[in-house]
């Protein structure tokens, strides 16, 4: 039998860079108020958001994730050509042939870097950066890029109360790379596919042919109404503040820290209660800083982390070498957490 | 071994007390949670966690919103806990 030559990676893998877009639009929740009976106080109070970013027609997911990635590349200082790897992780690329992420990688000037996208909802970020992770220790790429990106807007039903003031647009990005310390944790993923049902797609694609029209939801206006994301918000909540603090506390045993060592807590911005819960279940120490990008933000599903991450190190909330714990789950249902060192 | 109504309400006021920061002494059978305890529809659902794991019982979400007074919320408890 012949001999087959086994690959050669680097020791460990870290997060070398990030980086974040946000659409230029800005919308507060007066806009969202236009369509659905609600209250600005309520919005505020349920979901903890005031405003966010809707994508205009130039920014486009590829838009948005080159932008995203190209700052992620700049922040790392490496050249783009060095990149072996693009994952793009979004459920708003309306094509499903060919992955958007091959023309990202294209636009970013790698060298014919392997690219796909991958759908893992609102854990997308955990999922890539956990590939990423592997690909650099394994070998097969020696600097990955980690794209979260969506535009929600065009799948939220604006006059449906339990989401309409959901949703945000943008995209973020990290770099991983070799490192000769551990950096990135070890991952508590997993998917509980029985309650695939709780958050999902209104109306599936296939539903669109023609024929089938009359079956299709129609808007206040008669129009058809384009599929959205819907979900069972308590349920989606439960879950979230019920189960999601323990798959926390695992990441971190599994890292082999307490919340005593953690200065940073990032999880997925679903709901600023979400993250409350969580930090009174985990009780994380005063010391922790902890993301609430959500206020200005909305819900950015797999952008979330890396845009709140960004913006942390960006005002100075957080700095460079900061032990993070990072956590994202959603749609799937699926989740997954880990202990990551910051950029 | 089963919770009495009493224990119950004193477990109750307690997780009420934890998450929407309530004095214990006000929460009696004939409070209303969102009327009178500022427990809102999302600190409900963490107040049935709370009292899921306490009582070990099943209080599913169908179940959750015809829980309107504490007293609704320990007679659920005294029928199906464990
Ligand atoms: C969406 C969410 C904020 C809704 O809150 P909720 O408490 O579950 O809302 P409910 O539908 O139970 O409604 C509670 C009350 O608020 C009212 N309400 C619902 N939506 C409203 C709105 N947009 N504005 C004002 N009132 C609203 C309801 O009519 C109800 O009033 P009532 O008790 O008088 O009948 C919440 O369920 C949530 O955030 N869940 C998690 C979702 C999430 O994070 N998803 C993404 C995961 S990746």
């Amino acid at each position: 039998m012949a001999k087959i030559k086994p690959s050669k990676g680097a020791p460990y893998a870290r997060i070398l860079g990030v980086g974040g877009y946000r659409p230029t639009r800005v919308v507060p929740n007066e806009v969202i108020l236009e369509k659905i009976d609600s209250s600005d106080e309520w919005i505020r109070s349920r979901s903890g958001i005031e405003s966010r970013h809707w994508a205009g027609s130039e920014e486009t997911v590829a838009a948005m994730s080159v932008e995203a990635a190209g700052k992620a590349i700049a922040n790392a200082g490496i050249d783009a050509s060095r990149v072996g790897a693009v994952v793009v992780s979004t459920v708003s690329h309306f094509a499903q042939t060919p992955a958007i992420a091959t023309s990202i990688a294209d636009q970013l000037g790698t060298e014919k870097a392997a690219a796909f996208d991958i759908s893992a909802g609102c854990a997308g970020f955990g999922y890539g950066l956990t590939l990423a992770k592997g690909m650099v220790v394994e070998g097969s790429a020696e600097y990955v890029v980690v794209i979260g990106v969506e535009r929600l807007s065009d799948l939220t039903d604006l006059e449906d109360r339990a989401t309409a003031f959901l949703f945000g647009d943008g995209a973020g990005a990290v770099v991983v790379g070799p490192a000769t310390e551990p950096a990135i944790g070890p991952t508590v993923w997993g998917s509980e596919g029985d309650k695939s049902d709780i958050i999902k797609q209104t109306v599936p694609w296939d539903r669109f042919h023609v024929g089938d029209v009359d079956e299709l939801p129609l808007d206040s206006e008669g129009n058809i109404k384009f599929p959205a994301i819907t979900q069972e918000g308590q349920a989606v909540f439960r879950w979230a503040v019920f189960e999601m603090a323990k798959v926390a506390q695992q990441a971190l045993d599994a890292a082999g820290i307490t919340s005593e060592d953690l200065d940073v807590f990032i999880p997925h911005q679903a709901n600023v209660r979400i993250i409350d819960s969580m930090v009174k279940t985990l009780k994380l120490p005063e010391h922790v800083t902890v993301a609430r990008d959500i206020r200005t933000t909305g819900n950015t599903s797999a952008a979330s982390i890396p845009l709140a991450m960004e913006r942390l190190l960006a005002t100075g909330e957080a700095k460079s070498g900061d032990t993070a714990l990072v956590i994202g789950f959603g749609a799937g249902l699926v989740y997954a957490a880990t202990v990551v060192t910051l950029p | 071994m089963a919770a009495t109504q009493e224990e119950i309400v004193e477990g109750l006021a307690e997780i009420v007390n934890e998450i929407a920061g309530i004095p214990v002494e006000d929460v009696q059978l004939d409070k209303s949670f969102t009327d009178d305890l500022d427990v809102d529809s999302l600190s409900m659902v963490e107040v049935v966690v709370a009292a899921e794991e306490r009582f070990d019982v099943k209080i599913p979400d169908e179940d959750v919103k015809n829980l309107k007074t504490v007293g609704d919320a320990t007679d659920y408890i005294l029928k199906h806990q464990a």
